[in-house]
């Protein structure tokens, strides 16, 4: 293990592979085919699949959904359902082919030399068994351990995953701590019998982005601090640029490129490698002068794949003739260390062209003030432990004195991590809960208090709002053109029902669905195109401002691009007033006007997209910014990791709700009072205890360099901010 | 319409068939003339001949339509055959060529024997009228009014079920705690006590099953209502201003209907067997028209005899298959439901 500590500093250089070589690798599949057997026959999932896995070396999958990645870690602990079989090729772990282990050595092998950690932690917990027990069955099942010395083993590995308190945590059971604190928990139940491969789908996918910052920090330093080898899963390009050394890109049940993670970020050799990374917001991308670009067309499903490439419908460099003829093998790159591309065109290929860059879009011109929230307060009175009306009634804040302004055409994000309120502000947005205080105007009308039973079908349909999950927003009891057919009919736009069902067609028209969509009902459809009539929903009504909550987290990259890119024509087209509610900062920096950041039910910074996005920040942002995982190796951050979770809104801080996490917290202030907002710029606006100052001397997070300073992160935290924290708290 | 100029590609016709309007449409053709032949034949006059004719093809269509539905579950399909077998016999048991179920011709006949001019292939009861017959005709009954009362039931039930799911608050609090109250008694004993007070007859069990019944299926729609009422469509229809009344029809209903169907299948079990067990008690349905229950209670003395036991079997064995094909057919549908 002595390479250990030298390669996984993260993004280790490419130097090892040479000496890598003369070693066993850890793990190696050779060909790999794996195949699920149903009542249609049987489907390919994945098909020739090669990787080698060195000791300590951190290896990325990365793919859109059905591209075969979690079948290939389920075949590799070999747990592959009751349909589902290695049709090919071969799986060497340490050398031994695992298809030739009995059952008996592979469960012995699974938990103490391979673990795996999946994608929901509270699914991998017992949820009837305190952490502790669950822990320390590790070491007494595959070590026999006795049981004290394996409840230590368990507080000695939870405070390496720096989980505080480790004795409280180990007498709570999973549901008693935080999703971010059980996923620690899995991790280091993964890590107990200390295994050579570690296997991680998607590990944080679920959690909040300040929460996930500081699992992938745990992550690097794992396989800093034993040396593990890793197989990270995921669908997100930046997390694998901060965690990896080399990346496998899938597409279609097949590895399309393979490099170090320089070789494959910086000078791709796969065109869809780089559709990729033309879809997603990079700090460069800007919705008029460069927008993303939408890979066309859609993955094909496992038994339509075409002959030849499987990318080949979807290719700009499509070549009838010699893409199309047959099985296409994983080609070297010259030059590059042990980097692969499944593209028979690489040499043709210009990688340097630009990718339709240059259709830039004109900017609109933003009009006057549509959506005015002024001192906007949402209070829930809950009464606790009381069986009738003893109790002691508690309140919860769930918005603060919410005040800022939507104008025509403009997009306003508002940017939050679970239990910021936005959800809430949105309810009482679309009259679903009144306001507690404060005004929502939406024109002259006075929407705060007044649900949406007294409001008008004109107040109504100006008024609408997209859906995140894409599965959740339709029925799935009624037909697509039904559904829009109904908003159409409720807000009066048509009335006569030849009108109704041509403007059905002509919505569809315009989210770029083919017409006879109108007949089919929603599982027909792919998470993507269920999002597209969502959006025709929306805008069935002509509405004045469309709310958006996270209408694209939940979509593939490719996808993505394309939903992103439609909502901004079809702004741009009616002059609509887009609220987007996100958590995602790179999609906000690339569509949104003006960004509101928001914390536990209150405004903590707002301003123009520019403005949050440089200095002054306030320190949520600031940690914010730096959290977000960003795929482009030229950007260096300041990496702050935030301590701590999350506290509940029922039970939020006396003053600042963010001093229980902030690195600059001013003790004796923060806690008891609310924080004074400062306007910096006209409409940038901070709630922060630092002065001036101090705020307007902070560094920039994100820096876009030329890459040659990579892995120098700079300075951590401010040095002012912290000083100003250090001498104010000592007063 | 321009929808229309799409036309799409031809399917087969059992196929096109199975779309729920026309397959409704197919069993309203089916269940309606039985179910006014069973309940009201006195009054139908001349036309009780003729009414059940068109209901033959329509339970075979009905049938073969089932059959092309459910031939990924062989479950199914044969809980399928069974049901339809006894919906076949009740539609066409008038135009057999059975001996008339009421009346007596030679008492204590055992199977496969003849007498009197007659061949009885079940044998005859105690008062000598044709078990065969007898059976045959006596499905008509458990059928119509199983069914009748487990459908009211379900109506009732879902209907309390999406205003207690979806409206919740105080209209939650009250149907739940009728529902607890009505669940705590014993069914038997809730039955005896409906019945004792209204009289034995056929609508009363429908409002004792009712009674029963629909305080457990309340619970099921509710439970189901409380997940789908999460749904961001049902928050889109919301904030569109629909009303409580549109948001439960439309955007819940069709969405709970999947495990409702399920549980109405085994329900129709649990009711088969209340139906046989009241007329066994002497509750339900009157003497002297032939009723399983009724064939079970009068011969449960004779029977006592090995040699005739027949007569109580023969009964007992028809219950028991019109109830494990509603069985099998439930598990069926919750095997193919799972599969999707």
């Amino acid at each position: 293990m002595s390479m250990a500590s030298d390669t996984s500093g993260g993004t280790a250089p490419a130097a090892q592979a040479g000496e890598g070589t003369s070693q066993i690798p850890v793990l190696e599949c050779r060909n790999l085919s794996i195949s699920y057997f149903t009542r249609a026959g049987e489907i390919p999932a994945v098909a020739d699949f090669n990787l080698t896995l060195m000791p300590g070396e951190s290896h990325g999958i990365v793919g859109e959904s059905g591209c075969g990645k979690s079948t290939v870690a389920l075949a590799i602990m070999q747990y592959m359902g009751r349909n589902g079989r290695i049709v090919g090729g071969e799986i060497l772990f340490n050398g031994r082919d695992m298809r030739a282990m009995s059952e008996e050595e592979l469960r012995l092998l699974r938990g103490s030399q391979i673990a795996m950690v999946y994608q929901e932690p509270m699914a991998s917990l017992n949820p009837a068994m305190r952490v502790g027990d669950q822990l320390a069955e590790v070491p007494i099942y595959h070590e026999g351990a006795s049981k004290e010395e394996a409840l230590e083993r368990a507080r000695a590995m939870l405070e390496s995953v720096r989980l505080p308190e480790p004795e409280r945590i180990l007498r709570s059971y999973p549901h008693q701590i935080s999703g971010g604190q059980q996923q620690r928990v899995v991790i280091a139940m993964a890590l107990l019998s200390s295994p050579k491969l570690l296997l991680l789908d998607e590990p944080t996918t679920a959690l909040d982005v300040t929460v996930e910052a500081g699992i992938v920090d745990l992550i690097r330093e794992i396989a800093a601090e034993f040396g593990t080898s890793m197989i990270y899963i995921s669908h997100n390009l930046g997390l694998i640029l901060e965690t990896c050394d080399r990346i496998t890109v899938m597409y279609s049940g097949e590895a399309v490129e393979v490099g170090t993670v320089e070789d494959v970020f910086e000078a791709m050799r796969h065109p869809y490698t780089r559709g990729l990374f033309a879809s997603i917001p990079l700090p460069g991308a800007d919705k008029n002068a460069r927008p993303l670009i939408a890979i066309p067309g859609q993955l094909p499903l496992p038994h339509e794949r075409p002959p030849g490439c499987n990318f080949g419908p979807r290719c700009d460099y499509f070549k009838a003739g010699l893409c199309d003829r047959g099985e296409i093998p994983m080609l070297p790159i010259s030059g590059d260390d042990r980097h692969f591309s499944r593209c028979l065109r690489i040499e043709e290929i210009d990688w340097h062209a630009g990718l339709g860059e240059g259709i830039g879009k004109v900017a609109t011109e933003k009009g006057d003030v549509v959506l005015k929230v002024d001192d906007m307060t949402k209070h829930y009175e809950i009464e606790e432990g009381a069986l009738f009306f003893s109790g002691e009634a508690k309140t919860v804040k769930a918005n603060e004195k919410l005040s800022f302004e939507a104008r025509e055409a403009e997009t306003v994000a508002i940017v939050g991590e679970s239990g910021c309120g936005k959800s809430t502000f949105a309810k009482v947005l679309m009259g679903l809960e009144e306001a507690t205080a404060g005004k929502v105007l939406l024109g002259n009308v006075e929407l705060g208090h007044m649900p949406v039973d007294r409001r008008g079908p004109e107040t109504i349909s100006k008024l609408q709002m997209i859906f995140q999950n894409p599965f959740d927003t339709l029925n799935p009891s009624h037909t697509v053109g039904g559904q829009i057919a109904r908003v159409i009919r409720k807000f009066g736009v048509e009335k006569d029902e030849a009108k109704v069902q041509e403007r059905v067609l002509e919505l569809l028209d315009i989210v770029k669905l083919p017409r006879d969509f109108a007949l089919r009902r929603p599982r027909q459809l792919s998470g993507g195109q269920k999002q597209r009539v969502g959006i025709a929903r929306a805008f069935a009504g002509n509405p004045a401002v469309v709310i958006a909550d996270e209408p694209v987290s939940a979509l593939d990259v490719s996808v993505q691009a394309a939903v992103t890119e439609l909502l901004m024509d079809i702004q741009r087209e009616n002059r609509t007033t887009l609220l987007f509610i996100s958590h995602d900062l790179s999609v906000v920096r690339y569509l949104s006007d003006r960004i509101v950041v928001m914390y536990l039910g209150q405004i903590m910074e707002q301003g123009s997209t520019e403005e949050i996005f440089a200095p002054p920040y306030h320190p949520y942002t600031e940690a914010l910014l730096s959290a977000v995982p960003i795929a482009d190796t030229k950007v260096t951050k300041r990496h702050i990791v935030l301590s701590g979770e999350i506290p509940s809104a029922s039970d939020p801080p006396a003053g600042c709700p963010f001093c229980t996490r902030c690195p600059y917290v001013i003790e004796g202030t923060c806690e008891t009072e609310p924080p004074p907002i400062r306007e910096f710029q006209p409409g940038h606006r901070i709630a922060c205890h630092l002065s001036e100052e101090t705020l307007s001397a902070m560094q920039p997070v994100i820096q876009i360099g030329d890459g040659t300073e990579k892995g120098d992160k700079g300075d951590e935290v401010s040095p002012a901010a912290a000083a100003e924290s250090a001498r104010r708290s000592d007063a | 319409m321009a929808v229309t100029s799409l036309s799409p590609p031809p399917v087969p016709l059992l196929k096109r068939l199975q779309k729920p309007r026309i397959a409704a449409l197919i069993f309203a053709i089916a269940w309606l003339p039985l179910m006014a032949y069973v309940m009201a034949g006195d009054q139908l006059g001349d036309l009780e001949q003729y009414v059940l004719v068109p209901a033959i093809p329509a339970v075979i269509l009905l049938y073969l339509i089932c059959m092309a539905a459910f031939r990924e579950s062989w479950i199914a399909l044969l809980g399928a055959t069974l049901v339809f077998f006894w919906f076949f016999i009740a539609v066409a048991a008038p135009y057999l060529p059975l001996i008339d179920p009421n009346k007596p011709i030679a008492p204590f006949t055992t199977p496969l024997t003849e007498k009197s001019g007659f061949f009885f292939w079940l044998g005859t009861d105690f008062k000598g009228r044709d078990m065969l017959s007898r059976t045959l005709w006596g499905c008509q009954r458990v059928l119509v009014w199983g069914v009748t009362a487990t459908f009211v039931a379900y109506v009732v039930g879902t209907a309390f079920g999406l205003i207690a799911g979806y409206i919740s608050g105080w209209w939650d609090e009250v149907i739940s705690f009728l529902a607890n109250v009505l669940l705590s008694f014993p069914v038997m004993v809730l039955f005896i006590v409906i019945l004792n007070y209204l009289g034995p007859s056929g609508f009363n069990i429908v409002i004792a099953v009712t009674f029963a019944s629909a305080p457990a299926i309340m619970r099921i729609v509710r439970g189901l209502v409380l997940d789908v009422k999460t749904r961001d469509y049902v928050f889109a229809a919301q904030t569109r201003g629909e009303s409580a009344l549109w948001i439960m029809v439309v955007e819940l209903l069709p969405n709970v209907r999947g495990p409702i169907i399920v549980d109405a299948c085994l329900r129709l079990g649990y009711t088969t067997v209340a139906i046989t067990t009241l007329t066994f008690l002497g509750l339900g349905l009157q003497p002297p028209d032939p009723d399983w229950g009724l064939m079970i209670k009068e011969s449960a003395k004779t029977a006592m005899l090995f040699k005739f036991s027949y007569m109580l079997l023969i009964p007992a064995l028809s219950v028991s298959s019109l109830i494990l094909g509603f069985n099998l057919m439930a598990d069926g549908l919750r095997e193919m439901s799972l599969r999707d």
